[in-house]
């Protein structure tokens, strides 16, 4: 039973990668405003890499790379690595980490989505392309890196209420039991 | 706690980003159109929602106000036929002067009109998606205009049923471009900064050029993909470089590339 859970859970995170990386690509009110679009893979990584299995981090970084970048004029799979090793390190410490607290999630949130786009540009640098680069990249930097903190909490709420829906609702043991009640009084 | 399956991961990991990135281009573009058929659906979903929408919003519109819509229509439809009349005039007229002076007659233009789907999700390139492929007959350089004929860009990738096109300002769109002034200086439109859409460089232009703010940059039709004569934007400002050798100028872009949402095709 728990094999398929985690079945589910999985597959879940998949289509909300599937979905983000399509509402970037088809919605672009947020770069009109600010100018520069949000990355949302990065988030789901922390929320990926804090509750679910290492499987799941792997498929999510390889598929959700693989499509970003089938979207973007990115070569394709240079998105892959950086989600991964955001992924890894998180999940390497992910014991440590106050997951259910707001300011954590938005620390990592934070944190991701200032990681994952700096060792993309690196990677693309590195491999003779020359993408558009300069002062102004600072700024896309600290939207999306905002934008990923502020998303993070957002996508842990979500899949906290896709999982209560869909999963077993856990029971509340109560310490009190009746067969052993102790009755006192005369007899 | 991290064991020897994760890191033997990480290796994997790795090994398979190095190959993708290490596979041959034409490819990897293939691979790009199969892992993109994965968006399919929510293509479909999305322009159905639109419909959905235009629907609703067509129910909403009184009778009254289509009826003036109508009208107005019509007028337009009426004056843009007697310009046509008169264009083809001028079209014969110029026909005739080039057979007279044994000039090469000019191949009409033939344009198809693209729906942009997609734009770029990261913020480092500049492309977008229209609904236009190879079955349609879309190839790769062909030049993209916006609806009042602008320069766009050009397509960069085809796949079957859409194709990407990549726009003036990206670093992988470089135009030969004219200056209509006195001296019709020449350079080539480039790169821009990474906020800036709506202005480009033009580098490569003489130090003696004469470069006043408001002059029409238009391509200038060297380099084989870009017919000459299209409106790419206006001179705002220019400065020297590489110490007084060339001049850099800054060209605000005639098309708003931030709102398309048609564009046209040049196939001939």
């Amino acid at each position: 039973m728990k094999a398929r859970i985690n079945w589910i859970d999985t597959a879940l995170v998949l289509f909300a990668a599937l979905l983000a990386v399509f509402w970037e690509a088809a919605f672009g009110g947020v770069r009109h405003v600010l100018g520069a679009q949000v990355d949302l893979l990065p988030a789901l990584m922390v929320y990926a890499s804090l509750s679910a299995g290492f499987g799941t981090v792997s498929l999510l970084a390889i598929l959700g790379g693989l499509w970003f970048d089938s979207l973007s004029a990115n070569p394709l799979g240079v998105s892959i690595l950086p989600l991964f090793v955001i992924g890894f390190a998180i999940y390497a410490n992910r014991e440590l980490i106050l997951q259910d607290q707001t300011f954590a999630q938005l620390v990592l949130g934070f944190g991701a989505s200032l990681a994952a786009p700096v060792m993309t540009l690196l990677v693309l640098l590195t491999t003779a392309h020359e993408p558009l680069f300069g002062w102004g990249t600072l700024w896309q930097l600290l939207v999306m890196s905002l934008g990923g903190a502020m998303a993070t909490p957002v996508l842990f709420a979500l899949f906290g209420l896709f999982n209560r829906a869909l999963g077993h609702r856990h029971i509340a043991e109560s310490s009190f039991r009746p067969d052993r009640e102790i009755r006192r009084g005369k007899s | 706690m991290l064991k020897r399956p994760h890191y033997i991961a990480l290796g994997l990991v790795v090994v398979l980003t190095l190959t993708i990135l290490n596979l041959p281009s034409q490819l990897t573009a293939r691979m790009k159109m199969a892992v993109g058929s994965l968006f399919l659906p929510l293509f479909g979903l999305a322009s159905y929602g639109e419909q959905l929408a235009g629907q609703a919003s067509d129910a909403l519109v009184p009778r009254r106000e289509l009826a003036k819509q109508n009208d107005e229509l019509r007028r337009a439809n009426e004056e843009l036929r007697l310009q046509a009349i008169k264009s083809k005039e001028i079209e014969n007229e110029n026909a005739r002067l080039r057979e007279l002076l044994h000039w090469q007659q000019q191949q009409p233009w033939k344009f198809k009109l693209a729906k942009v789907v997609l734009r770029e999700p990261a913020n480092w390139w500049r492309t977008l998606q229209i609904d236009l492929g190879s079955r349609d007959g879309a190839r790769v350089n062909m030049p993209v205009l916006s609806g009042e004929g602008y320069l766009v860009g050009r397509i960069s990738l085809v796949t079957l049923a859409r194709s990407q096109v990549v726009l003036l300002g990206d670093p992988n769109c470089k135009v030969a471009a004219r200056v209509e002034n006195e001296n019709h200086d020449t350079g080539v439109v480039g790169a821009a900064g990474p906020l800036d859409s709506e202005f480009v460089e033009m580098s490569y232009l003489s130090r003696n050029a004469i470069l006043k703010p408001g002059q029409n940059v238009r391509t200038w039709g060297e380099g084989g993909i870009f017919p000459a004569q299209i409106l790419i934007g206006r001179v705002v400002d220019s400065r020297p470089v590489e110490y007084g050798l060339s001049t850099v100028a800054r060209v605000k872009l005639a098309a708003n590339l931030n709102a398309l949402e048609e564009v046209w095709v040049k196939f001939q």
